[in-house]
Formats: C-alpha cells, structure tokens, sequence
C-alpha cells in the first residue's frame, strides 16, 4: 500500500502530460469539438451536465448491482454443483469453456426480440457475462487444493461436505476473488451494452443520444462516468477481498513467506 | 487401545510395495518403524489411515477391522499440513471439529506447554518450522482418537531444532501416554523415543526384526552419549 502512495504520482503525472499534450494539440490543429473536443472541454460539461446524467446513473448502477449479484450467485452454484459432482462437470465442463469464447453481447438483439425492453433481458445479459469468470475461476480454486492438506484431512475422518468446508472452499477463495473483480467490470461493460439496446435511463441511453446528436464531449463525459464506475467497483471488490482473505501476507512485509 | 497389524501386504500394479507386515502397539506403546527410503513406510500409514486398501492381510483397532475405514487414527504428517487460512488455535482444533467436539480451553492450554503463548491468533505462515511441526503435533494430540500416527515429523528441520523437539516431544508424550507408531530413518532418533524399534526391509518390505529399548523414562539428552546408547546404535546398524 505504502508503495503505492509512494510510486502513485509517476501514472497522476502521466496522465496530466496526456491531458495537456491533448489540449495543446486540439488547439494547434483547430479541431471541431465534434470529431475531438479537449479536456478542459469535456470536463466544462461534465460540470455543468452533472444534474442530467446523474439522473441516467441510478438505473444503471442498479442493473449493474443486480446483474452482477444474479451471475455470480449463479457461478457460485453452477462452480460447487460441478465440483461436487463430477460427472456433472464431465458433461458440461467442455461446454462451459467452448461457450467462454462466444461473446455474450452477441447473444443480446436475440434476448431483446424473446424478452423486450424491459429490465429482465438485460440482466440476463449481465449475468451471463458475469457467471463465466466466476464458475471457471472457482473451479480451478477448487481443483488446485493441496494434495498433503487433503490427504490429512481424510486421514483425520472428515465427510465429504466437511472437505468441502474446511478446506476446498477456504482454498478456493482467493479465486473465486479474481474471478469476482473480472466479472465487476464485465458487469459494467455488459450494462451499457445493454442498455444501447434499448432503454429509457441509463448511461448507455445517455451516450447513445450524445453521440447521435454529435455531442462528443458528452460521448467522453458517458466514457469517464463508465471507466469511474468500473474502478470503483473493482476497488469495493479489493476491500472486501482484504476483509475476508487476512491470512495471505502483505508484500514484502514476511519474513516467513515461503 | 490396540493395534493389530495383521499380514498386511500391498501392490501397485506389479510393484510388489509391502510383503506380510505384522506388528502390535499396545496401549500407551511408543514404537517406531525404521526402514529405508522407499520401503513402504507411507504406503502402510496410509493403509491403517484407511487411505486405500491393503492388498491383503487386515487392521484391527481395539479388535474391530479397520480396513478402509477413515478417521479412527490420528495423524501427523511430514509436511505440517497446516491451514494458512486458519489461525494457530483453529488448526490445532481442526481434529476435534471433524470429530465433531471441540475443546478450546485445553487447546490453549497445549498451545502454552507447546511455547507458543501469544500465537494463537497467528496464521501459520508466521511460524518457523519447528513452531509449525509442534502446531501439527498439538494438533495430533487433540485430536479425540487414541492411536497417532506419525510419518517423519522432524526430518525436514536441521539438527539442533531436532533434537529440541525430540526432548519437547517426549515431555508432552510421558504426560499424556498416548499409543504412538512413529516413522523414521533415524537410528538415534528411533532408540531415543521408541519403548520398541520395528525395522522394515527393503522393499518389498517385511518385518526384519523388533528390538525392545530398555532404557527407563523419563529420558533426557545425556542418554544420547552413553555408552549403552551407542552399543544400541551399533547393534540396529548392523541389522538394517
Ligand atoms: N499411490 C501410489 N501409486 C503407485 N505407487 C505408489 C503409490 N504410493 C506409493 N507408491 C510406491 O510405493 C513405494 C513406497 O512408497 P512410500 O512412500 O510408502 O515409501 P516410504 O517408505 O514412505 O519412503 P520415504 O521414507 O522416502 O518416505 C514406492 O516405490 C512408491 O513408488
Ligand atoms: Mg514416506
């Protein structure tokens, strides 16, 4: 953490070249604000449009919220029934893999004609890309195991389910935390999306209108909210990863780490 | 408690493992099992573990057949097998959780005997080695099953750490007296701790020989250079 604080400036400093060298060049080349608007453009009208687009965010954070909670409980479930019962897993393993390579979003002009507008074909949209990362990432959690620590815990009696518990899971955990924090942004990623298709709120609707009336800025002021929507989560995600795993070491702290 | 080890033999396949092995410990019987690398030492822990199947021959605990039947010993690993997710004072309750009845009051209390006060929320990977091999053994001894097995539990530390467990570990076993079949390559080890030396041949293993160690308890280190421990030292060496 302390590294961190320490090394943060060099990308702060980075990124404010960017912005001025940016700047500087929509200028020198006279740029129409609607192919390129500058920075200090861009963030004039995230100022003064805040009241609309702050209206467009709650219905977008909601459906990232829910869609995100829906497909990992799902990859959850589908990760513990498939370790759990391995013929299962023969069966629908490979298909599991093969269906990661299909990009979901296709699957969305589909869900709209089955589904309509409404809420629920874009949550199914978000869980789905949501549930992959999640059931795959478990799965090689659970498979990774420590061979000694499984033969002792046999050794010492224990039951299926207490395998499970006591060790599969504790030791899956630190995946199934990776897996959730790819999944975060693929969630925000996959509302957006979503919402292009078709919705009456939401940032997606909000970019969609910006760029057909050719208000780039607005376009650039829809990508800011996104990318802040996306670190956010992923940073309450790494919170709560460092609430539940405390066992791991902080770098460079141990002198035990082996 | 008893043991009975009764013509057990094992295969893999046509690796001919373990040959009709029996063997006895009785109740409150320190016995070790020496034998060289790749006898079958494991392979038969894991057999009274009830980890897999003998190819022939039987186990009985206290006269009731234990063949494939798990969790009626305890046991102690080569490697400490502890949980890094758990702390000190939940890996050494880990035995009693699966069994079903957990002691924290008295798991305190070893953890102190053991000298490790003011771990018990620790997680293990801020233990030395030989802290971890003394959480392992504590682990073993709460356990609720009266038989502990225990695979070369010291053979990863270096030799002063060694004979510092061995002392510790027999403090803590005189007090408690619980059945114990120990594993090792060490001939002075073995003499040191055991009440009885089984020595296993070279695979496949059989039993070669039983030694009874007449030495009184409690031991201390100054045994080690006696001339009486020496002549036992010669005479095992010459039978393995
Ligand atoms: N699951 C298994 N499948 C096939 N062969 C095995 C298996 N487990 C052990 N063996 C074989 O059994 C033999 C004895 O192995 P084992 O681990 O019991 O020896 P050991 O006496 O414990 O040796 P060490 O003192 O080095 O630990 C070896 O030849 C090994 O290859
Ligand atoms: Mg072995």
């Amino acid at each position: 953490m302390s590294t961190m604080a320490k090394k943060g400036w060099r990308p702060v400093l980075a990124i404010i070249l960017f912005f001025i060298l940016w700047e500087v060049g929509t200028r020198i080349f006279d740029m129409p604000s609607w192919l390129l608007p500058g920075p200090i453009q861009i963030f004039q009208e995230a100022w003064t449009s805040w009241s609309i687009y702050t209206e467009h965010l709650p219905s977008t954070i909601q459906l990232i919220v829910l869609g995100f909670l829906i497909g990992s409980g799902v990859g959850v479930f589908v990760a513990i029934c498939l370790h759990l019962m391995p013929l299962l897993k023969d069966l629908f393993y490979p298909f599991i893999i093969i269906s990661q390579n299909i990009p979901v979003i296709v699957l969305a002009p589909l869900l709209v004609i089955w589904f309509g507008f409404g809420m629920l074909p874009k949550l199914i949209v978000i869980s789905l890309v949501c549930f992959f990362p999640i059931t795959i990432a478990l799965l090689d959690g659970f498979r990774q195991t420590d061979a000694d620590l499984k033969h002792y815990i046999q050794m010492a009696g224990a039951t299926k389910g207490q395998t499970f518990r006591k060790l599969e899971w504790p030791n899956a955990l630190p995946s199934l935390f990776s897996g959730l924090k790819i999944s975060a942004t693929y969630s925000v990623m996959g509302a957006v999306i979503s919402e292009w298709l078709g919705a009456s709120k939401g940032i997606g609707v909000y970019m969609t209108l910006a760029s057909s009336s050719y208000r780039t800025d607005r376009v650039f002021v829809a990508i800011i909210v996104i990318v802040a929507l996306s670190l956010l989560f992923f940073l309450l995600i790494t919170l709560i990863e460092k609430r539940v795993i405390k066992w791991k070491p902080e770098e460079g702290i141990n002198p035990y780490e082996s | 408690m008893s043991l009975e080890i009764h013509d057990i033999s094992k295969s893999f396949e046509d690796n001919h493992v373990l040959s009709n092995i029996n063997f006895s410990v009785k109740d409150g019987e320190f016995v070790s099992l020496l034998g060289p690398s790749g006898s079958g030492k494991s392979t038969l822990f894991s057999i009274i573990g009830g980890m897999s199947q003998p190819s022939g021959g039987s186990i009985y605990l206290d006269r009731e057949k234990i063949n494939g039947k798990r969790g009626s010993i305890s046991y102690m690993p080569q490697s400490s097998s502890l949980f890094p997710w758990r702390t000190i004072l939940d890996n050494v309750v880990l035995g009693q959780e699966i069994a079903g009845k957990v002691d924290k009051e008295k798991a305190l209390e070893m953890i102190e005997r053991a000298g490790l006060k003011g771990y018990e929320n620790s997680y293990p990977r801020q233990l030395s080695g030989g802290m971890k091999q003394r959480v392992s053994f504590i682990r073993s001894l709460l356990s609720p099953q009266s038989l502990i097995l225990l695979d070369e539990p010291f053979s990863a530390l270096d030799e002063f750490t060694r004979t510092k467990m061995q002392k510790w570990l027999l403090s803590i076993w005189e007090e408690h007296k619980r059945s114990i079949l120990f594993i090792t390559h060490n001939i002075e080890e073995a003499i040191f701790l055991s009440d009885r030396i089984i020595i296993l041949s070279n695979k496949p293993a059989t039993v070669k020989k039983e030694f009874i160690i007449p030495f009184d308890r409690p031991r201390d280190v100054n045994l080690l250079l006696s001339e009486e421990f020496l002549t036992w030292k010669k005479k095992i060496y010459e039978e393995m």
